[in-house]
C-alpha cells in the first residue's frame, strides 16, 4: 500500500471487508517489515561508512569508537612514496582505460545498432563474456600470457586488460542510448548533405552523450576499483592501489589503509553521483 | 542477454551503415576481445588438456583427490547460502523501496547503491576490522560483558558468508526492485478489494509476479560468489579455500599451471552452464 493518503486509499477502506481481528495485523506487519528492512540497511551501509571514522582516530591499532581526531593517517598516506606511486599508477591506468574503452565501445555500438554487421549476435555474446567469466579466470589467464612478454606490472598491459574488462559497460550504456534516439535525426542530417562522420559528430553524439558519459564513468571505476586481475598482473614496481591495499591488509594493518580506502570511496561516490545526476537529468528532459 | 540490436523492422536501409564501414567500426573491439580475452583464456584451458599430449589427468585429479572435491563442494555450498541470505535479507528491502517516494526512497536507494560503488577491497577490509580479535564486534561484546574472551570470528567460513552476502546483496536487490516496480499497483489493490489480506495478496499476486527478478538476482549472486576471489582470500584466509583462492594458490605458490587451468575450466563450465540455463532472466546492466 502506498504511504500517501489518496482517494484510492479511502476507497480501499470503504470496500475492504469489515475490519475485525485483522485490524491490528496490517499495521503490525508493516511495522515489522520496516524494522527488519532498517536493520538490513544498517548491515549494508555500516561496513562501508566505518572506514571513515577509523581513518580519523588517534590510535595506531583499531579502536571503536575512535579516540581523538587526527589527520596523521592521511598525512602518512599522502607522504608515502609507495602509496603515492600506486595511486598515480591506478589513476593513469583508469584514465587510459576510460579513453580507449569509451572510443572502442562507442564505435562498436554504432556498428551493432545502426550498421550491417555479419555475426552481430556472436559479437554481442563475446562482448558480454568478460562480465560473466569469473575474474580469477581472467586474472590467471592474463598473467599466463602477459608474463612471458613483459606486460606484467606494466602500464600497457594493464590498459589492455582493463579496457577489455570495461568495454562491456560502455557497449551496454551506449547501445541503450543509441536505441532511444530517432534514426530519422541522422537521416535528416545525411539528406541535408552531411557526411556520415559529420552526422555522427553533430547529431548522434550530442544525443547519446549521457549514455557515453555513463559508460565512461563505469569504465573508469571498473578499472580503478578492480582488484583480482590487478593482484595477479601487478609487478614489484608497477603496482595498483588495489594491489597495495591487498598487501597491506594482509601484512600491515594500520589506519593508513582506512585513509587510502576513504580516498577511494570518496572518488567512487563523487563519480557515481555524477552519473546518477546525469541520468536523472536526461530522464527529466526526455519526458 | 541484453538485446543490443534494435529490431530490424524499424530500420530503414537508407540510414544503415555499409557493411565495410560497420566492420571497420567494430574491428578494434573484435581485436581487443580476441587478443586480450579469447586467446588468454583458451591458452589457459589448452594447457590443462595438452601437456603436450592430450591428457585428462588434471581433471581426474580434481575428481579423485578428496581435498579438491571438498573445496569444490564447499564453494558451491557457500554460494548457495550467500544466495539464500541475500534473497531473505534483500527481498524486503526491494519491496519497501517500491513503496517509498521522495526523500525516503532516495535514502534507501543510497544505502543499496553506495556499497555497490565502493571497492570490494574496502568492504572486505571493513569486515576484517569488524571481526578481528580486537575488532569492533569483539570489543563491543566484551565491554557489554557478554563475553570475557574474544571470539574467533575472522578467518572462518561464517566470516566469508557474512562478508560475501554484504558485498553481493545489491546484485540481488536491484533486479527484484525493477521486477516489483513493473507490477501494476492495481493488481494488488484488486486482490485487496476482493477480500485478500496483505499477506495473501503478497503471496498470491506480488511474489509470483516478481519471480523473474528473483531468478535474475539469485543467478547473479550465485555465479559471482562461485568465482569470488578477493573476499574469501582476505576474510577467509588460507584455511578456508574456495575454488577461486585455490586457483590463485596453484598459480602463485605452486606454479602448477595445468592443474590451475583444469580448475579454471571447471569453474568456467559451471558458470557458463548456469548463464546458459537462466539466460532468459538475465539482463546485464550494473544498475537496473
Amino acid at each position: 500500500m502506498s504511504t500517501t493518503l489518496s482517494e484510492t486509499n479511502a476507497l480501499d477502506v470503504l470496500r475492504s471487508p469489515p475490519a475485525s481481528k485483522a485490524a491490528l495485523h496490517p499495521a503490525l506487519g508493516r511495522w515489522l517489515l520496516n524494522g527488519f528492512v532498517g536493520l538490513v540497511l544498517v548491515f549494508l551501509l555500516l561496513p562501508t561508512v566505518l572506514v571513515v571514522p577509523m581513518s580519523l582516530g588517534e590510535a595506531a591499532y583499531i579502536q571503536f569508537p575512535p579516540e581523538g581526531l587526527t589527520l596523521k593517517w592521511y598525512q602518512a598516506y599522502f607522504s608515502d612514496a609507495d602509496w603515492m606511486s600506486a595511486t598515480w599508477f591506478s589513476l593513469k591506468i583508469a584514465l587510459a582505460t576510460t579513453l580507449s574503452a569509451t572510443i572502442i565501445g562507442t564505435l562498436a555500438s554504432f556498428a551493432v545498432v545502426r550498421g550491417n554487421l555479419p555475426g552481430a549476435r556472436a559479437l554481442q555474446a563475446l562482448t558480454l563474456a568478460p562480465l560473466i567469466v569469473p575474474h580469477i579466470v581472467l586474472a590467471v589467464a592474463l598473467y599466463l600470457v602477459f608474463a612471458p612478454v613483459g606486460l606484467t606490472g606494466n602500464f600497457t598491459g594493464f590498459a589492455i586488460a582493463h579496457t577489455m574488462m570495461s568495454v562491456p559497460y560502455v557497449m551496454l550504456t551506449v547501445s541503450a542510448a543509441l536505441q532511444r534516439i530517432d534514426p530519422a535525426l541522422e537521416l535528416a542530417a545525411l539528406n541535408c548533405g552531411a557526411t556520415r562522420a559529420q552526422a555522427f559528430w553533430h547529431v548522434v553524439l550530442p544525443n547519446i552523450a549521457p549514455g557515453v558519459a555513463a559508460g565512461a564513468v563505469f569504465a573508469f571505476l571498473a578499472s580503478f576499483d578492480e582488484a583480482t586481475v590487478a593482484f595477479f598482473i601487478s609487478g614489484v614496481d608497477g603496482k595498483t592501489i588495489t594491489r597495495k591495499l591487498f598487501e597491506d591488509i594482509d601484512y600491515n594493518l594500520t589506519p593508513v589503509i582506512a585513509a587510502a580506502s576513504t580516498v577511494m570511496v570518496v572518488l567512487s561516490l563523487v563519480l557515481m553521483g555524477g552519473v546518477e545526476w546525469l541520468r536523472s537529468r536526461s530522464a527529466a528532459s526526455t519526458r | 542477454m541484453a538485446d543490443v540490436t534494435a529490431a530490424s523492422s524499424d530500420r530503414t536501409a537508407a540510414g544503415q551503415l555499409s557493411r565495410s564501414a560497420s566492420l571497420a567500426l567494430a574491428l578494434p573491439l573484435v581485436l581487443l576481445l580476441v587478443l586480450a580475452f579469447l586467446l588468454p583464456v583458451a591458452k589457459l584451458l589448452m594447457g590443462s588438456i595438452f601437456t603436450p599430449t592430450p591428457t585428462a589427468e588434471n581433471y581426474l585429479r580434481i575428481a579423485q583427490e578428496p581435498i579438491f572435491l571438498r573445496i569444490l563442494l564447499r564453494t558451491v555450498q557457500t554460494a548457495a547460502i550467500v544466495t539464500l541470505l541475500a534473497f531473505v535479507l534483500g527481498y524486503p528491502v526491494a519491496l519497501v523501496m517500491t513503496r517509498l517516494s521522495g526523500r525516503a526512497a532516495m535514502l534507501v536507494a543510497a544505502c543499496v547503491l553506495i556499497p555497490l560503488w565502493t571497492s570490494v577491497l574496502v568492504r572486505s577490509y571493513a569486515w576484517i576490522v569488524l571481526l578481528q580479535r580486537t575488532g569492533v564486534v569483539n570489543s563491543t561484546l566484551m565491554s557489554w560483558g557478554l563475553i570475557d574472551q574474544p571470539l574467533k570470528l575472522i578467518y572462518t567460513e561464517g566470516a566469508v558468508i557474512v562478508a560475501m552476502t554484504h558485498v553481493l546483496m545489491p546484485y540481488m536487490i536491484l533486479p527484484i526492485f525493477s521486477a516489483l516496480r513493473s507490477i501494476p499497483p492495481e493488481l494488488e489493490r484488486a486482490a485487496r478489494n476482493l477480500g485478500a489480506g496483505p499477506w495473501t495478496s503478497f503471496t498470491a499476486v506480488t511474489l509470483p509476479l516478481s519471480l523473474p527478478g528473483v531468478y535474475a538476482g539469485a543467478i547473479m549472486v550465485f555465479i559471482l560468489s562461485l568465482g569470488f576471489y578477493v573476499t574469501p582470500a582476505l576474510v577467509g584466509g588460507p584455511q578456508n579455500l574456495t575454488i577461486a583462492t585455490l586457483i590463485g594458490q596453484q598459480t602463485t605458490e605452486l606454479l602448477n599451471w595445468p592443474f590451475a587451468g583444469a580448475l579454471a575450466g571447471v569453474l568456467l563450465l559451471v558458470t557458463l552452464g548456469l548463464v546458459g540455463l537462466f539466460r532468459r532472466f538475465l539482463s546485464f546492466g550494473k544498475a537496473a
